[in-house]
């Protein structure tokens, strides 16, 4: 699904350069959850972002569901993170001015579908997270929790190939964390590839596999309890 | 550009971010209304302008005599030209329907007396065209006729301020004016607009005043008006026509500026001209100035409201939005809230024109108004200023990265 060879990344500082992943192989099956472990300034948010599009890379080659990203430009990248990824951010990312079913019904805008059709379909993915009550409520009627759920909701409701999450529990306390981790690993039941960023290790050993980077190398790469127990 | 499911989603933006879209509707529609107003007040000005000048742009055309200051067919500078009745008949004789009215003109400086009171008052030798020329208005009696001029006959046609200044409350008409010592029979009464001035003048047939004085038949000066529908260039070949005609005959120098001169409305014409070019580039400045000045505050209002919706429009891209489409929202959006905000401040402005009218006419703005053709000009320019004004922020918008964008709070 994700396939990365050599990938290289700076960001220019001034004259310098920062080297922030300096040579990254990694190869992400479908159907895998996997966690990137990582301090902060480790590369893995860089990684996330070039994995998801958000950023380019400077040396190596990317493939996302076979595909080589290669000079990309704006709008073909827009519509690659349309149709095969999903987003779930630390900070929720909710459009402040719309309901939780108008925000899970956004991509479906972009996808191009009908109005009608787009509520419809994310009536259901809000269902599926168990927000359905919560539709016609504004983000700020909602708990953390909740709104990272509606988060989830958004990023599923396109049917991509990999949910991309970025520290999702990081605002979020315990037992709320367990819930939307919970929630990931229902969504990986169902086949889902789901990629987790995170700098915590209680959320790591939830997922299935851990690679752990530090300072733009990874430095290791084993399946979890979990994963050898399934 | 036209598809509902973004005009949704722009109905929706300005209808949950209603303080925002409130400041700048406003700002929009205060800076079109001052544009309006301002220009609209500008075209008063050119009003009363317009009045002014035609008002006050007669179609009287005036000849002097003086002394020559060129040396010229062996006479010497310095000489006098002195008119004659034979120039005044000749001009009327020459000039024919060219001319509306045209009369001689002799001044002389007088004692008047009547029984006790007297004053020193200027005579004006005329024949009854001077009456239309001077605009004269005939309180009682009536006005020197072609008789009068005929028998030389010693009759006067006094102003206002004379009768009031001789005659006081007593009853002027039929009275006999004494005028350096020779009795006048007075035989109206006359106003002008002209002021206290002119209703001090007496007027007398100018040949009863030529035979009086010295039994010449000198003139001082000849006034006429040019016919209106001979038009402006009509009117100035005939001023050309006069001004040769004299000169040939009295042996002046084309370019000598004394001697002859000739004063008409095409003196001051490109005189007016300036100061009315001058008054539209005002007006014009006034506006291009509030209209510079509207794009900046709706460029303004732009970049804070694509700065405060940095995060939504990462959020948008990293759901899969083109920078196309965040370009196409903000731009239909900044459109949009120009154009109604534009064109109710536009109403506004032309409202409050139209209730204006003429009442601040002592400020010498008169009816002011803009046209159909600016408001629509307005209006277009408007809507172009803020889609320029909504597109370079929207463009840098749309190319900031969303991992960039989704950081701002």
């Amino acid at each position: 699904m994700i396939k990365i060879e050599n990938l290289h990344k700076s960001y220019p500082i001034g004259k310098d350069s920062l080297h922030v992943l300096k040579g990254l192989d990694l190869t992400i099956e479908e159907g895998e959850f996997v966690s990137i472990m990582g301090s902060s300034g480790s590369g893995k948010s860089t990684l996330l972002n070039i994995v998801g599009l958000l950023d380019v890379h400077d040396e190596g080659n990317y493939y996302l569901n076979g595909q080589l990203i290669k000079d990309l430009n704006e709008k073909k990248a827009a519509m690659l993170r349309n149709k095969f990824l999903g987003f779930v951010f630390q900070s929720f990312n909710l459009i402040s001015y719309k309901t939780a079913l108008e925000n899970v019904a956004l991509p479906l805008y972009y996808k191009g579908l009908g109005r009608k059709e787009r509520s419809k379909i994310a009536l259901e993915y809000l269902e599926k997270v168990g927000l359905k009550e919560w539709a016609e409520h504004l983000p700020n009627e909602l708990s953390g929790g909740q709104k990272q759920r509606v988060a989830i909701a958004r990023a599923l409701v396109t049917q991509p190939k990999v949910v991309l999450a970025d520290e999702p529990t990081g605002a979020l306390d315990s037992t709320t964390t367990d819930s939307v981790m919970d929630l990931l690993k229902e969504i990986n039941d169902e086949g889902m590839t789901v990629f987790v960023i995170t700098h915590e290790e209680e959320v790591a050993a939830q997922t299935k596999r851990i690679v752990r980077l530090r300072d733009g190398i990874i430095t290791s790469d084993e399946l979890t309890k979990k994963a050898k127990a399934v | 550009m036209f598809e509902i499911d973004r005009w949704a989603e722009i109905f929706q933006s300005i209808r949950k971010n209603k303080l925002r879209t409130f400041l700048g509707a406003f700002t929009v529609a205060l800076g079109i209304f001052i544009f309006t107003v301002l220009f609209g007040m500008g075209n008063g000005l050119k009003n009363t302008f317009k009045e002014f000048f035609e008002d006050d742009a007669t179609n009287t055309v005036v000849v002097y005599s003086g002394r020559t200051t060129k040396a010229y067919k062996g006479f010497k500078e310095g000489r006098r030209i002195q008119f004659k009745t034979e120039d005044y008949e000749l001009l009327k004789d020459k000039l024919g329907s060219r001319i509306e009215y045209i009369t001689p003109r002799v001044f002389r400086g007088v004692n008047a007396r009547y029984k006790r009171e007297a004053g020193s008052y200027t005579v004006r030798g005329v024949n009854q065209d001077d009456q239309y020329l001077e605009k004269t208005i005939v309180e009682e009696g009536r006005y020197i006729d072609q008789k009068d001029i005929k028998n030389k006959s010693r009759v006067v046609v006094i102003g206002r301020m004379v009768k009031k200044d001789l005659f006081k409350d007593q009853e002027a008409l039929g009275q006999f004016l004494q005028m350096n010592g020779i009795n006048y029979k007075i035989i109206g009464v006359f106003s002008d607009a002209g002021g206290d001035n002119e209703e001090r003048t007496i007027c007398a047939p100018y040949s009863t005043l030529q035979l009086i004085y010295k039994n010449s038949d000198d003139i001082n000066q000849i006034n006429l008006s040019f016919n209106k529908e001979i038009g402006v260039n009509g009117a100035k070949q005939m001023v050309r026509e006069i001004n040769s005609m004299l000169r040939e005959k009295y042996a002046v120098e084309r370019t000598d500026k004394g001697g002859i001169r000739i004063r008409s409305v095409f003196d001051d014409y490109e005189q007016n001209m300036q100061f009315a070019n001058l008054l539209q580039f005002i007006v014009l400045w006034i506006g291009i100035g509030t209209l510079f000045a509207g794009a900046i505050s709706i460029g303004n209002i732009m970049v804070f409201v694509v700065k405060e919706r940095t995060k939504e429009l990462g959020i948008r891209k990293a759901l899969g939005a083109t920078p196309g489409s965040i370009v196409g929202l903000i731009l239909q959006e900044a459109i949009l809230i120009t154009s109604i905000a534009g064109y109710a401040g536009l109403l506004i402005a032309v409202f409050a024109l139209s209730r204006m009218g003429d009442s601040l006419k002592d400020y010498f703005i008169t009816n002011p108004e803009v046209s159909t053709s600016t408001i629509v000009s307005a209006t277009i320019i408007l809507i172009i200023v803020g889609a320029i004004a909504g597109f370079i922020p929207a463009r840098r918008a749309a190319k900031i990265k969303p991992v960039v964008a989704m950081r701002e709070d």
